[in-house]
Formats: C-alpha cells, structure tokens, sequence
C-alpha cells in the first residue's frame, strides 16, 4: 500500500494535501486498488463552496461506485479536467497525476484533526 | 400435473437422498399454523379448456379487427409487419432475461444496441436506453432526472394539452419531491420559464393533436437554463423532423406504434433518449460496445453504476425489468420498415387524416380544431361527443376518443386518429356515420 | 450456438430495398407542414429475408430456457408455457384498445377482476391492483402507499424504511424514488433479520419495513409474524417483496401474516416469459389498512356489470392504462391450468429441486447457511487458490448451462445463487451437479481452463472497463 506521507487522510479514503495555501485532495492508493480499474470520476463545478464531509464526486469501476466525501470545507478553485477523458490516471497515479480536486480551505484547521499518513496506514490496514 | 417435471417416483427418491420424510417437512420454518392454508381457486382445466374459456372472454371486446378504427389517444392501430411476431415469437429471445452473461446473451445485447441505434436516429438523440415501461413512465423518468440535474431548480412546465394519463403518472412519479409541476397553454415557445424551471416540456404532436415547430421553445428553453424535453411520436419521426434536430435535451416517446399491438394498454415500450452529456444521469440499462481478449466485437450492458443493482439507495431509478420483447420487437420493425417503409407509412397515416378532417370539418356543425396536425385531430360536435362514440361503436365505427372522459366538461369534442390502416372506405364510413348519427 | 460475426442491421443496409409492402394512397395527398419536413430518418434499408435471417442468426447467440438449463437464482426460469402465448395472441385482446369504454371491453375487465380475486387468493390480501409493470414498480407502489398513508393520518415524520442487508438494490432505490430514507438492517448469523437490530431501529420516524421472504438467499424468514407485529407495534408497516413466491404459491399467505402490502412478480412466479429483460408485471395486493391506497384503476363487478374504478385514496396512477395486460392473460391462463392444487405442486417442487441439488452440490461448493433452503440456495465459487465466482460461471457457459447469479446477495463473498425452478427434471439437475464437480475439479488441477472460459462462444470475456471509460452506445457509421 503506498501512501503520500505529505498527505493527510479521512477515513473514507480521501487524502488532502497542502499546496501553497491551497489543498488538493484525491483518493488514497489503497482506495483505488480497492474499487478496481476506474471508469469514470465525476468532479464539481469550480467556484462551488462545500463544507467537510460533503460529497464533491462519484468515482465508479465497472461493479462499484463511490461518493467522493470533502476532507475539509472549502471553495473549489480547479478539478482535473484531464480525468474525463483518461479515469485511469486515478489508478496509475493517485497522488500525482491522478488529483480531482483542488481547493482553497475555509477553516485550516480541519487539517488537524486528519489522520496523517502513519495513522491512515494502520486504520487502511485492518480492512 | 402440468409443467411440473418429477414423477412421484422421482420426488420419494429425491426426499431420501436429502433425508426429508415427506415435501411438508422442508416447509417447518413456516409458523405451522400459517402452513398450507386452503386455497380456493377455480378448478384446474386443460389447456383446451382454459384457451376456450379465454377466447370467449377475448371475443366479447370490440376491436381494430373487425371495425373501422379511428381511436388512438396514445395507443395506435398501425399496421406489424408479420416479419415483427415472426421474431418476437422465438423461444431464444422470448425465454432469456437480462442479458448480464454477455457470452451467451449476444442476440439480446446486439438486438438493444441495434435498437438503441435506430431509435437514436430516428429521434435525433444521441443516446437511447434500453427501454422503460410506456412513455407516461418515461416521460415521469425523464422529468425526475431533469430535476436531480438541475440542484436548486423546482419547476417544471408541462403542456395543458399533454395526455392527461401521462400528466397523472409524472404526478405520481414526482408526489414525493418538492418539484412545482405548473401547466402552459398553447405554444410552449410562450411559456413562463424562470431561473428555477429545471425543464419545458412539449408533446409534439399534443395530446388534442395540435403540431408546432418546437426550435423557438427549445432556444427559450435554454436560454433560461431549463432542459427541453419533447413527448414525441415517433411514427411522425420517420416523415418530419425529429425532436432532437428542434432542440430537444431529452426525448422520450411511445414505441407501442412501431410495431407493437394495442394490447387493451399494455405491454407497450417507453422510449428515451438523450443529448451525450447526460448520459450518466439517465435511468434504464444502455448497452455499448466491446471487444475481448482477441480483438473480437461484442455488446455489453455497460455505465450500470448508475443503477440500483449497484448503486442501491443512490441509483438514478429503480428500475430494473424493463419492456424487453416489445423493444425488440419495435427493433425488428424498424429494420423492416426501414427509412422508406416508416416514411411511407407516415405519410399514408398524414393524407389519409387529412382527408378525414376535411371530411369531417364539411358536416354542419362539426369542425375541426387543430391549425397543424399530423394523425389525429380535435373535432368540435354539435351533440355529446359520448353518444357519438357510443351509438357509431355499436355499428362498428369506433369514431375516436370523447374527450370527456378525462374533462367532463369538454362534452363537444372528438379526438379522431387515422393511420395508414384505415381505408378510404372506412373514412368516409366515418364521416358519413357522424352526420347521420349527430342528427 | 451460431459463433460466426453477425453485422449491425446499418452494415446489411442498402440503398432502395425493403422488407414491407405498403397499400398505395388511396386519397388525396396534403401538403406537409413548411419548415418541419424531414431529411434523412436515418433508419436502415433491408430486404425481408435479410431482416429474417439476421435476426434469426442474432437469436442464436442466446441462451435461452428453451434451450438451455437456466438455474439464475432470484429469477425464477421456470418453463414458459406455449399455451399462454396463444391465449394472449388473441385477436380479442391484441386488437383491442384500453380506452374503447367498459361497455365494449367488458371481457378484459372481466380477465383483469378475475385475475385480481386469483391472485389475493393466493396472497391472502384483500384488494389487489394489477397496474405496475414490474416488480421494482410494484415496490414503488408500495411504498408510496406506505407513505401516503402515514401522510393521511397526519404522521409526516415517518421517513426511514427499514431493509434488510440481503436485499435486491431494487428496494432502496424504490425508497429514495418514493422520497424515503433507507436503513440497513444487518442479517444473523442464520440468514436472517437481526432482531436485535430491528428492534434498535424502531421508532416513531420508521415508515415500515421491506422484506423478502423467502429472503435472497434462499432462506424462510421464521420470525417473519414477530417482525410484522414489532413493526406494526412501533407504528410502521410492513411491506412483501414477492420476487421468491415461487417458494410459496399454496403454502404461505403473506397478506395473513402480517404484510400490509406485497408485489408478486408474474413473469417469474406465473410463468409469464422473461423476454430477454421484461415486459414483467409486478401487481400489488394490501391488507385492510392499505387496500384503499392502491395505484389505480383496478376491476370491479359493478349491477352485473364489470367496471375500472380508482381506489379511494389511490396513491394514483404508476403508468398509463391497466398495467402490462398481456401479461395478465398469461398469467391468468396459468393459474387457470393448476389451480390450488397445482399451485402449491409449483411450490413444493421448486423447493424440492433445489434442496436436492443443494445437497448434489455443496459438497464441491460450500453454502454459507447450509440449513434447508426453499426455492433457491446460495453456494460460494471461490474453492481453489486463485479461482472466483466468475470463473465458475464462466467454465458452466462451456458446458452448455446459464451461470446461476453471481455476487447476489451481497453478503455471501463470492455469491452463486442457483435457483432451479420446479419445471427442470431430477436429470437435469444431477447433470448441473456433475457439471459442478468437474469444475471443481478442474479448479483445482488446471485453473488455466476456467481463467479461459468460456471458450465456445461467439465472443470471450469482454473489457467491460474500456466499454465504460468511452462508452460506445450507438452505431457511428
């Protein structure tokens, strides 16, 4: 299980990591190995305000689908335009080139109270 | 016993090889005192009997076979190919399911992706799905997915003239949600779109057979941000413009006049198709393309994350069993007929109404309402438009639906459909028919 | 099995030909409306024999229960009779139109009330409505009468349904359709509702609860009366999914055991065909409580006349019409040929098959509640290193037999759902078993042919996830 050690996590998969002071949040390695070859991720419109632990997206494979949940409340600035047209980049690279959303958090200090990455790898462990 | 297979002899060797006394003993979960209670059912009757019995039943209704038929109100006399029950009537379509193995389902899944194909075509969609239960179910489907699209919106526009059973069904469908269903008159291009309308919906042709070009309430429709969907017949598809070349979003139409009987109402097909870019927002199964191992092409039931088999309490609908026979079908007949053949018989169904109006309109005291039509239209009467159908039934004219039935109130009218099956005979059958009998 | 490539109906086309002949217009020709005549309608253009032999050929690439032993559990594939498909082609009915008025369809009104009293017998209901047009429509009826009638008493905040977790994705897509919440009630440890849970769950917000029983997998509800009686307790009702009555047609009458309202599927249970995905029929019975909420219109025998009429506080209507009516007289010709007798002959047998082959088969595939099973079991495929449930499926197709249902119910890891119906013969049966055994067999010793499967079909296993990343839905030419 690979996990992004900058990141921090929610217990729904999720990973939000700090740019600048901006966020940007994907699902965890162990959550895409999970679901299965990725067919189609669905991401908000830029501009939208969501607050933390409020879907921002569904992520399917061909036999699952999964609401996509907001590690920290927050505005969004930018979603991975790229992912429409090629899903499997969540696969191949969750971290990196696989980001779906990113934004600008309105209360930093949600982050706090993330799982970091030693503490997801152990709660990710059990399942 | 008929359609059980086992011999008692084979029944006493399979309860001692699971070691069950008797059948009753692998019924003791049930509470005993609810187990095998009296039924009281008719006695059995052989295949003979029974077909007989039925038959009688079936003949004491009055239908398209024997009288001049000019009924329709959203389930039409058009004329089947034989090629279409020929088909439809083989054991390897009829006895299958959902085709969910698609190794050995391969004649099911190409059939719907042919009539997804077709369909799409012939409604100027982009998508069609596999199919719904009729087009009221549709058309409430459809309205149900324009307003999940559109979070915030809680209007919906539906034409007066819609058919009232449709309008009752998109009542029921949205009953649970807090959607505002207000109704327009005459021209949708005229109705009161606001910022919170998530659809405009026009019948193309409505219900009391009036015909418009819809492109000026689709460009309204979308300027206000609503989705245009068209109730559409899709007969008049093959000979003038499909709702999707006049802007429509979604379509949706009922396919029991491609090539389905009337059936006393059902099973008929529910059609729907939309624009690409709503494709995962749409209910009912879709089937696509794929290819294995080898390269080689095959069909599959595909974008299924969208339904409850997977999705549960998330899915876009619950449906599951769709209208699959009627689809195909709709799919042999439209393969039959072809783009000549439906051409040919929409503009046979176009003139022979026509000729019917014009008929119709030169009785004293009668006259016919619509400015545009294409098959059927509304006759004003000078007597209750119920006694008129109710005397010409008799005789074996069925002249058309008193529109009282629905709106009591509207006691003076007629609606009168006339399709490529009817005669010049027959029309003038009728016309000659309601001046005698309005006198 | 036909194996050879079949072209798309748009590949056989030609400009010109056509496979119909149309009468020649014998009236005056009208002039089309300006601006709305069309171009192209972009439909295919074949001759009869092609169309014939194309889809004829497309036929062949089906299993189908005329064919094939096809034992998909949840589903019942029971025999078809041929005697049904001549009473509903008729020209009596087929030629008839649902708005001719009462007084000139009086013998379909007549089939629709006779076929109402059949079915509430059999259900032990007290009215029953024949409208919706399938089995999750049936649900979705009963659920808006569910609510509707909480909603009569004043009682809005009653919005949860209860629902088991072994239950069909149908039930919580119908609650959220119906504007309803849904929560999960886990199974026991015998396959059953936990009773516990249940009773934790119980408030004054529970609307009522949906079961099925016999339950998805395959397993009799014993508490099924105490639920009914804690739910009715707490205020609630108690909603039947009918979709496994196959396991009860003369043994059991649910609306007697504390059901409220229930649907049966007739394309399963009646024998109505399935017909590559429906038309079915999900028709609705209630108790007194509910009975005045149907979805109307339903027959009644009105001064020696038949007539439709909506129910009192009808939840209203689930389509246009009266339901899938030809489904009705198949069903209705049916019941017609076994009557009490025969219907609970349907039972006892689908339940004796499939408790026979159980023990046939759970030898090579373990079942997880192995008690006695009612009309279906659920065994599990993954019974070699490396070897799942799909696998299995796969090698059957090769041995000629549709697979049983694979990952249902969710709650069973590697789920294979068998359900034989009472219609296969003790033959057939053992014959699935052996066909079993060998694929254990091979599982075990060359995993690789099951991996391959199947291999004698007109395709293999298809990329399902490149299907769905670029979807392909229509013919581009």
């Amino acid at each position: 299980m690979n996990i992004d050690t900058n990141a921090r996590y929610r217990a729904s998969h999720e990973y939000a990591r700090k740019d600048g002071a901006e966020i940007v949040a994907g699902i965890s390695d162990h959550a895409q190995s999970s679901l299965g070859d990725i067919v189609f991720v669905e991401l908000p419109e830029v501009g939208k305000t969501l607050k933390q632990g409020e879907a921002f997206g569904v992520v399917e494979s061909v036999k699952a689908a999964s609401d996509l949940y907001m590690p920290m409340s927050g505005k969004i600035v930018a979603v991975n335009e790229d992912l429409q047209g090629d899903p499997a980049l969540v696969n191949k690279d969750c971290y990196g080139k696989g980001w779906m959303i990113r934004f600008a958090p309105a209360d930093p200090s949600e982050w706090n109270g993330l799982m970091d990455a030693a503490a997801y790898g152990k709660e990710a462990g059990k399942e | 016993m008929p359609f059980v297979a086992n011999s008692d002899a084979d029944r006493t060797a399979m309860l001692a090889a699971i070691g069950a006394k008797s059948v009753e003993e692998l019924f003791a979960d049930i509470p005993a005192g609810r187990r095998f209670p009296k039924l009281d059912l008719p006695e059995p009757l052989s295949e003979l009997e029974v077909l007989r019995e039925i038959e009688s039943m079936a003949s004491r209704n009055v239908t398209a076979s024997t009288c001049a038929w000019f009924l329709g109100a959203g389930a039409y006399n058009h004329f089947i190919p034989a090629v279409v029950p020929a088909i439809a009537s083989r054991g390897e379509f009829l006895t299958a399911y959902t085709p969910y193995q698609p190794e050995v389902s391969q004649g099911t899944l190409q059939a719907i992706f042919e009539y997804q194909s077709m369909a799409a075509g012939l409604l100027g969609m982009e998508v069609v799905n596999a199919s719904h239960y009729d087009g009221a179910t549709a058309l409430a489907e459809a309205v149900l997915m324009a307003y999940h699209n559109a979070p915030g919106r809680d209007r919906v526009l539906l034409p007066a003239a819609l058919h009232p059973e449709y309008k009752d069904v998109v009542r029921t469908y949205l009953e649970a949600f807090p959607a505002r269903i207000e109704e327009y008159r005459g021209d949708p291009a005229g109705a009161a779109l606001d910022d919170k309308t998530f659809a405009l919906v026009a019948a193309y042709p409505e219900f009391e057979g009036e015909l418009r070009d819809l492109r000026p309430a689709a460009e309204k429709a979308h300027a206000a941000g609503a989705l245009f969907v068209v109730q559409a017949d899709p007969v008049m598809c093959g000979l003038l413009k499909s709702p999707g070349e006049l802007g429509a979003d979604i379509v949706v139409a009922e396919g029991q006049s491609l090539g389905n009987s009337m059936n006393y109402g059902g099973p008929f097909l529910g059609m729907m198709g939309a624009t690409a870019k709503l494709v995962r927002k749409m209910p009912g199964r879709i089937v696509g393309e794929a290819k294995d191992h080898e390269g080689r092409k095959g069909f599959v039931l595909t974008l299924s994350a969208r339904e409850q088999h997977i999705r549960r309490e998330k899915a876009v609908s619950n449906i599951c069993s769709n209208q699959g026979l009627v689809m195909l079908q709709t799919c042999v007949y439209l393969a039959a007929m072809g783009k000549g053949g439906l051409k040919t018989a929409a503009r046979l169904a176009y003139d022979k109404a026509h000729y019917a109006a014009e008929l119709i309109g030169r009785i004293p005291g009668f006259r016919v309402e619509n400015k545009s039509f294409f098959k059927e239209f509304l006759v004003a009467t000078p007597v209750p438009a119920e006694e008129l159908a109710e005397k010409l039934s008799r005789r074996c004219v069925v002249p058309g639906l008193p529109l009282s039935r629905y709106y009591p109130e509207r006691r003076n009218e007629l609606l009168v459909a006339v399709t490529e099956t009817c005669t010049k005979a027959q029309i003038e059958l009728l016309a000659e028919s309601l001046k005698e009998a309005a006198k | 099995m036909n194996l050879r490539p079949e072209p798309l109906v748009f590949e056989l086309s030609s400009p010109g030909r056509t496979a119909v002949s149309l009468p020649k217009g014998d009236t005056p020709s009208y002039e089309l409306p300006a601006g709305l005549v069309r171009e192209d309608s972009k439909l295919p253009e074949l001759d009869e024999l092609t169309v014939v032999r194309h889809f004829t050929r497309l036929s062949q690439k089906n299993f189908s229960i005329d064919t094939h032993f096809y034992p998909l559990g949840s589903c019942t594939m029971k025999y078809n009779p041929k005697a049904n498909e001549v009473a509903a082609g008729l020209p009596g009915w087929r030629n008839t139109h649902p708005l001719v008025g009462a007084e000139f369809s009086q013998g379909a009104i007549e089939l629709i009330h006779k076929l109402q009293v059949m079915l509430g017998e059999i259900g032990g209901f007290e009215a029953v409505s024949l409208q919706p047009a399938a089995g999750a429509h049936g649900e979705l009826a009963g659920v808006f009468m569910i609510r509707a009638y909480h909603l009569s008493r004043g009682d809005s905040k009653r919005v949860k349904i209860l629902i088991p977790d072994s239950a069909h994705g149908t039930n919580p897509a119908s609650c959220t359709m119906a504007g309803l919440e849904t929560v999960t009630i886990p199974s026991n440890a015998e396959g059953g509702v936990d009773m516990d849970a249940l009773k934790a769950a119980l408030d004054d917000t529970v609307a009522g609860i949906m079961i099925t029983n016999p339950n998805t997998l395959g397993l009799f509800e014993r508490n099924i009366e105490e639920i009914a009686r804690l739910v009715h307790g707490a205020g609630g009702l108690v909603y039947g999914d009918g979709a496994n009555m196959n396991a009860l047609t003369g043994v059991f009458k649910p609306g007697e055991a504390g059901i409220d309202v229930m649907h049966f599927n007739l394309h399963k249970t009646f024998s109505t065909p399935h017909g590559g995905g429906g038309p079915g029929s999900g028709m609705v019975g209630a108790g007194k409580t509910l009975a005045p909420f149907l979805p109307g219109p339903v027959a009644a025998m009105e001064g020696g006349k038949y007539v439709l009429r909506d129910p009192a506080k009808t939840v209203g209507k689930m389509k246009a019409f009266y339901g899938n009516f030809g489904v009705l007289v198949r069903a209705y010709a049916y019941i017609r040929m076994l009557g009490a007798e025969g219907m609970r002959r349907v039972a006892e047998n689908a339940v004796l098959n499939a408790n026979y082959l159980k023990s046939l088969v759970e030898k090579d595939f373990p079942v997880k509640y192995p008690r006695r099973c009612m009309h279906e079991f659920v065994a599990m495929g993954d019974i070699a290193p490396g070897i799942h449930t799909l696998d299995i499926a796969k090698r059957l197709i090769d041995y000629g037999i549709h697979p049983p249902t694979i990952y249902f119910p969710l709650i069973v890891p590697e789920a294979l759902m068998v359900e034989p119906t009472e219609t296969e013969d003790k033959e057939a049966l053992e014959e699935f078993a052996a066909v079993m055994r060998k694929i254990a067999e091979e599982a075990k010793a060359n995993p690789e042919l099951l991996h391959a499967a199947p291999t004698t079909t007109p395709i293999g296993r298809l990329d399902e996830v490149a299907a769905a990343r670029c979807p392909v839905l229509c013919y581009r030419g």
